[in-house]
């Protein structure tokens, strides 16, 4: 995606929030009319523990430029303790990622509780104007799902 | 090591010849010295055949998966790293701990085929150990090795000479341990910048084949079907088609055993490009140590692993992934 | 016979590959595979087997047929071959060679495979003689001569020079073209290598593996041995043997969804896998012994059943060497068929 004013590269960012805290923070982001960018693709699930490491690798391969997870805070969830597997997991995989030579910057995780629509907003902005900086992802995308100028 | 072949051979026999054991699990011979087999023996006749040498690397431990299903009692030889790979699948149900009787044996560390090749020396006949040595007998001549420059990467960082789980062991000789920094490898690219790594691991998985010998081999790839192999799952592959195949599927792979791999080197052994897979086992091994505390899969056939416990105050994943050079 | 100074091998490469395309045997990351020249490409002609063989670059491990394209409920089906420039393909061991025409009688037989005749029509192969074969090689057995692989141009290697001789109208232009490069001359030292190459091919250990007893009327027979159990109960059923293999052509076709449509793509399949020719229900073969045989069957009953007695091995012996539990068909031989006494 090319921002045709400032010519500077949009990023495709991929948000999973869970149901019960973050996806209601940012309902309550846009009911309070706070912005956040709209190149973020909110998924929901049921709990961040929900998102296995290959929706994040699919996300990637999909397009996506950044993955950020959001989930309740922690000792606040739903289902009492799956944000703390969340946790370990993701610190794992990117921790992982990073090694493979992935910009650690590219992901992250944020807990967002329903009350925060205005953390919900802050948080996007800020992840979209560090994952913009970075420019596009290269490293961990399939060639096959970049548009093909010759077909497109 | 011919004193422990024959000590092992004559225990197999009379476990056989007493009923104790239906059959036993261990090596047989092949067309040389140093490609011995992994066979199951179920006569006193068939034993005629076994082997147990140097070149005995292979953990034998994932075929009691299907092996000790079979009506009665399954014995089995294992070194003294391949018994955390068996308390795993006990731990994760794949082996019932009552059908088999796990005999530990002798290990002064196991020889790799593929590093004589590599020092020039091809043609290999013959492949003798002797004390620190192995003589080796090519077509082109012959050559006297250390034993220590060709040992596998596994045993370059032998997780110590003690069986974790046995029945009975077969020891006759002192085994020296090794005190080897099994995270060297790890912290080497850890102290690279991200570029210098991601070039580094485009250059390895580049070589993929997608062969699925690392994943066939390894005793914690333990499911009826992967995820691989299933065209229901949207990422299954025959080939790698794309970079990022390669990526997906060393990733998926290496996180899927997080917490239940012992690092018994099973997939770096067996790569047919010789992709150095145990650095990305490592990692998350390392990783864990450092956030969560020490932790060594299949020292019991019991507990939690890392990744089904946690506590309040675990490091925020923005925490675990530190700028170059301090990494976690 | 021609002749060029093995110090300007180099000189060679580049005068091919400024011509077209030149693959040959590459060393990355540790591993010799073959690969495309560029300058400064760590080239080992000296490597007698690479990892994969050259089978790759007319039958590659995977390839685009076509692509279609979908806008709404409209599907457009786009042709996705082109032309293939021509290119060399050099250091082809006999081996490696033979197994070209085991490819050829499948890929090339009605209906013709225009994906792999595209690719094999534009290439020029030059072959190279193997001088230091391993204990794992058994090309004989096959009828094999290691020492003149044939091709469009044959070459030998000794400690001083690259011998060049051109078979075929293909290999004549080619040379014709590098001509300055080289020398005449080196008859007697490629005759003294060969008689050298030879006694060692003739003490090799595999050398004498009889392969009489296969043969299409033993088929049954030979299917309902007890002793396929024994002989696969290691196989830990991944594809290492067969993704190795220079005569393996099994392949599967897929589609994959890309963000604006569909490639089809075929890749190499595995006999061993369990999902190895799945169809609506499961794998035909549901043991590994199953798939076990299947493979070996195919390879020195099935495939000269079809193809006029060929055997679809041509005893390179990567199988042998790569092989994580040490199974192989060497093993299979030797078991069933014995060993020759002569």
């Amino acid at each position: 995606m090319q921002d045709v004013t400032t010519n500077a590269h949009t990023p495709n960012i991929v948000a999973f929030c869970c149901n019960w805290c973050s996806y209601a923070g940012a309902d309550l982001a846009g009911s309070s009319r706070l912005s956040y960018p709209a190149n973020v693709k909110i998924i929901r699930v049921p709990c961040s523990c929900r998102v296995n490491p290959m929706f994040v690798l699919k996300a990637f391969q999909r397009g996506a430029d950044g993955v950020i997870l959001c989930g309740c805070h922690p000792g606040d969830c739903h289902y009492v303790t799956g944000n703390y597997y969340t946790r370990r997991r993701m610190a794992l995989l990117f921790s992982f990622l990073n090694y493979l030579g992935i910009e650690k910057e590219r992901t992250r995780v944020e807990w967002v509780s329903a009350a925060e629509g205005a953390r919900f907003s802050a948080v996007m902005n800020d992840f979209v104007k560090t994952v913009a900086a970075l420019g596009e992802n290269k490293r961990l995308t399939d060639l096959r799902c970049k548009e093909d100028p010759e077909n497109a | 090591m011919r004193d422990v072949e024959q000590k092992m051979k004559e225990r197999a026999a009379e476990l056989l010849r007493s009923g104790e054991a239906a059959r036993v699990v261990g090596w047989k011979k092949g067309e040389f010295y140093f490609d011995p087999s992994p066979a199951t023996f179920e006569t006193e006749e068939e034993l005629g055949e076994f082997v147990y040498n140097g070149f005995c690397g292979s953990n034998l431990s994932k075929y009691l998966i299907a092996v000790s299903k079979k009506p009665g009692k399954t014995a089995i030889f294992l070194k003294p790293c391949d018994t955390y790979s068996f308390n795993e699948l006990v731990k994760e149900h794949r082996v019932a701990r009552e059908k088999v009787y796990v005999i530990g044996i002798e290990c002064q560390g196991k020889l790799d085929i593929d590093k004589i090749r590599a020092k020039g020396v091809t043609g290999v006949m013959e492949a003798e150990e002797a004390g620190d040595k192995v003589e080796v007998t090519s077509l082109y001549g012959k050559t006297s090795i250390a034993r220590e420059e060709i040992l596998l990467e596994k045993c370059l960082c032998c997780k110590g000479k003690k069986h974790m789980v046995a029945d009975e062991t077969i020891i006759l000789h002192e085994m020296p341990e090794t005190k080897n920094n099994r995270f060297s490898g790890v912290e080497k690219l850890e102290r690279m910048t991200p570029d210098e790594r991601f070039a580094f691991w485009k250059a390895e998985l580049s070589k993929c084949i997608r062969c699925n010998a690392c994943r066939n081999v390894c005793p914690a790839c333990s499911c009826v079907k992967c995820v691989f192999d299933n065209p229901a799952s949207g990422i299954a592959a025959k080939a790698n088609d794309t970079e990022f195949e390669e990526q997906m599927f060393h990733i998926i792979r290496a996180f899927h055993v997080a917490g239940r791999c012992t690092d018994c080197g099973e997939c770096s052994r067996v790569c047919p490009q010789h992709i150095p897979l145990h650095l990305l086992n490592r990692k998350f091994i390392k990783d864990m140590d450092t956030l969560y505390g020490d932790f060594q899969a299949g020292e019991t056939a019991e507990g939690k692993t890392p990744l089904t416990e946690y506590t309040e105050g675990d490091a925020e994943p923005g925490e675990a992934v530190k700028p170059e050079g301090q990494h976690a | 016979m021609l002749k060029i100074g093995k110090e300007k091998l180099n000189e060679l490469y580049a005068a091919i590959s400024a011509g077209a395309p030149l693959w040959l045997p590459v060393k990355k990351a540790g591993e010799v595979n073959y690969g495309l020249y560029e300058a400064g490409a760590d080239v080992s002609l000296e490597t007698l087997k690479t990892v994969k063989s050259p089978k790759d670059l007319f039958f590659p491990q995977s390839e685009t047929m076509m692509r279609f394209k979908t806008e709404g409920k409209k599907i457009e089906i786009l042709d996705v071959r082109s032309e293939k420039e021509p290119f060399v393909l050099f250091g082809v061991k006999a081996c490696d060679f033979r197994a070209f025409d085991v490819l050829d009688r499948v890929f090339l037989d009605e209906p013709v495979d225009t994906y792999y005749q595209a690719r094999r029509e534009a290439a020029t192969i030059v072959t190279l003689a193997c001088s230091r074969p391993e204990e794992s090689c058994f090309c004989k057995v096959f009828g094999i001569d290691a020492t003149a692989p044939g091709g469009d141009i044959t070459t030998w290697l000794d400690e001083n020079f690259l011998y060049w001789q051109a078979n075929t109208e293909k290999g004549e232009k080619l040379t014709e073209r590098l001509r300055g490069l080289f020398a005449e001359g080196g008859e007697s030292e490629v005759e003294t290598q060969r008689a050298a190459t030879k006694e060692i091919i003739a003490r090799l250990p595999f050398s004498g593996l009889d392969l009489s007893r296969f043969k299409p009327e033993n088929l049954n027979e030979l299917f309902d041995l007890p002793v396929w159990q024994s002989l696969s109960e290691a196989c830990l059923g991944c594809g290492a043997c067969t993704f190795v293999c220079p005569t393996c052509q099994c392949f599967d076709i897929r589609d994959f969804k890309t963000n604006d449509g569909i490639i089809r793509y075929r890749c190499w399949d595995s006999c061993m896998y369990s999902d190895f020719t799945q169809m609506a229900a499961a794998n035909s073969r549901t043991t590994q012994m199953q798939r076990y045989r299947q493979r070996f069957m195919h390879k020195l009953v099935y495939y000269p059943a079809r193809y006029d007695g060929v055997y679809s091995c041509v005893g390179c012996g990567r199988c042998v060497n790569k092989c994580p539990q040490h199974l192989n068909i060497v093993k299979v031989i030797r078991t069933i068929g014995g060993e020759k006494h002569d």
